[in-house]
């Protein structure tokens, strides 16, 4: 197992024995790791080693998945989220950004007033406030701010994912997750979206899970290695790539020797 | 010889699919050809009784003249009637077997049971009308008891209908819903409803016009042969379309040649109308691209 420095007061998470089936699969084995306030956390790995699972166990997602079991401890300032007796609640403090940008069926408007609106906000001018920051933070605001009320669903993929960003920003999360937000997005774009997380990461933490690997040397203060279900490790960005690892599998993806 | 070149298996492949859409075009022919010389006969020999008079007017003289309103006032009741009841109720059953029911055996038996009930021949709701609403429920043979009994044969097609409708709609804008702090059932009514209720109706739509020419659930149930008033409440029986035309084909002397070919017409104008609306509706949601 990995050694784990721990000091729960610094910690904004804390992961303590996470291990999650999907019926006979175990998708993650035994994950402790700890992630520290404002900081960027990576997750690298290959297909298949449990990236997106860890994910959707932090903002209890398994309860709407079927055959998803999750057990051990997930702490959100020092608090086990499944403790948390509101879910909801639970959910609005931490914004998803997934894979493929999902522009929900509504429009540019409605897709980043949604979260204010379910919290209670529902007069036009803080509505109104909410969106045009969020927009703005998000690089979408200039395209879009001509054409709020066309479907957001209907943007390019690019344009989709800082909508995606703008709508997670609305329900002012202080925990961030990403999963793989640059598969559908053009290399332009991928650098404005890392150029938002840099600063992002001053009020939030945010977990990156990414593909690309000098994603996470770019962004990441720290970068955890998952292969098959392990955490194979987790220290500071620039260890693993200035090869002091300590593990030879680390090494070994790093290098592409396999994946 | 140019890589370009056609080939002996290439030109035996074109011979090929030629022979094959040939074959297919014809039996297309083939299955359009009934249809059209059905309409095309009842207009034919049905044409000349058409008047205001037919649509307004009750049945006359042993029902051999006059028009048919009991008839069509009782058909638009009962389907009324039986829509009122069984669309609130197939939309609610199949959003909780889309929306909230968890993935496992039971559900899946309850899909398969819903499935295989929209294959029962309807002359066994009949009988099933008939021991459960006119003898058990004791509603006599009466509108309530026939609409009921078309509701329950319709409840299992407006469940699949509603449940595919829903099921259309993407499960990422559910999980990204969900993610921003919404409940099933915000996510439901925001995200979801909006996005199949086209599709919903398109299915309803379609399933009233089966309703329409059922005959067999409602001869038992609450359909009758003559009545001189038209139905004041749901306790009432009524004269219906598809039974006035049994009737008339088959248990009347002296009806006129014209006369059953005008009310099958009639009828299948009902239906054609409603299946058009269904398809336009498809058609302008086509167009409507939403994502
Ligand atoms: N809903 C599900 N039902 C069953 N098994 C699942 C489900 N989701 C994931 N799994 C399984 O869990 C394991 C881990 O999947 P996960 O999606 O977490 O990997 P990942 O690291 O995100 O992969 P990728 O890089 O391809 O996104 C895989 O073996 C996968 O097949
Ligand atoms: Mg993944």
């Amino acid at each position: 197992m990995v050694e784990v420095e721990r000091d729960t007061a610094v910690s904004k998470l804390e992961v303590e024995g996470l291990t999650i089936r999907y019926g006979e699969t175990v998708a993650l084995k035994d994950v402790s790791l700890d992630v520290r306030p404002n900081e960027i956390l990576g997750i690298i790995g290959p297909a298949n080693s449990g990236k997106t699972s860890f994910l959707r166990a932090i903002n209890r997602m398994d309860e709407m998945t079927d055959g998803m079991h999750v057990s051990g401890r997930i702490a959100l300032d020092g608090t086990d989220v499944r403790r948390w007796r509101n879910v909801y609640a639970l959910r609005r403090r931490i914004g998803v950004v997934f894979p493929l940008p999902v522009g929900l069926p509504l429009s540019i408007f409605d897709n980043v007033a949604l979260s204010p609106r379910l919290r209670g906000v529902h007069d036009r001018a803080s509505l109104e406030e909410i969106v045009e920051r969020c927009l703005t933070r998000a690089a979408l605001w200039d395209e879009v701010k001509d054409r709020l009320h066309s479907l957001g669903s209907l943007l390019s993929g690019g344009q989709q994912q800082r909508l995606t960003i703008a709508r997670a920003l609305s329900q002012e999360p202080d925990l961030l997750l990403l999963d793989e937000f640059s598969i559908a997005v053009d290399p332009v774009t991928t650098m404005r979206i890392e150029d938002i997380l840099k600063e992002l990461r001053e009020e939030m933490t945010i977990i990156l899970v990414t593909n690309l690997v000098q994603q996470a040397r770019r962004l990441a203060d720290r970068t955890a290695f998952f292969l098959k279900g392990d955490l194979v490790e987790v220290g500071p960005t620039e260890d693993l790539f200035m090869r002091r690892v300590r593990d030879r599998r680390t090494t070994d993806y790093l290098e592409g020797r396999f994946g | 010889m140019s890589a370009f070149g056609a080939t002996d298996l290439d030109l035996s492949n074109r011979r090929r699919e030629r022979a094959f859409r040939g074959l297919f075009g014809a039996m297309t022919a083939l299955l359009i050809l009934p249809v059209i010389l059905i309409l095309g006969m009842l207009v034919w020999k049905g044409h000349s009784v058409f008047s205001l008079e037919f649509f307004l007017a009750h049945p006359r003289n042993g029902m051999t003249e006059g028009g048919i309103l009991p008839a069509l006032v009782g058909t638009l009741y009962l389907v009324a009637v039986a829509l009122f009841a069984s669309v609130p109720l197939g939309v609610a059953a199949a959003i909780y077997l889309s929306e909230y029911a968890p993935d496992n055996l039971l559900t899946r038996l309850i899909n398969l049971a819903i499935i295989n009930l929209a294959g029962v021949p309807s002359i066994v709701h009949a009988l099933f009308g008939v021991g459960a609403f006119v003898l058990f429920f004791d509603f006599g043979t009466s509108i309530l008891a026939a609409s009921l009994t078309l509701a329950v044969m319709t409840l299992p097609v407006v469940i699949v209908a509603t449940r595919e409708s829903l099921q259309a709609v993407p499960q990422a804008f559910r999980e990204a819903s969900w993610s921003l702090g919404a409940t099933r059932w915000q996510t439901i009514r925001r995200i979801v409803l909006p996005n199949s209720v086209s599709g919903i109706l398109t299915g309803v739509i379609l399933e009233v016009s089966r309703t329409v020419g059922e005959t067999a659930p409602i001869m038992f149930t609450g359909a009758t042969f003559y009545v001189a008033f038209l139905p004041m409440s749901v306790f009432d029986q009524t004269m219906a379309m598809s039974y006035h035309l049994y009737t008339i084909t088959t248990q009347v002397p002296g009806v006129p040649e014209a006369l059953p070919f005008a009310v099958a017409l009639t009828l299948i104008a009902i239906v054609l109308l409603l299946n058009s609306v269904s398809i336009a509706f498809r058609m302008v949601l086509r167009g409507k691209k939403k994502w």
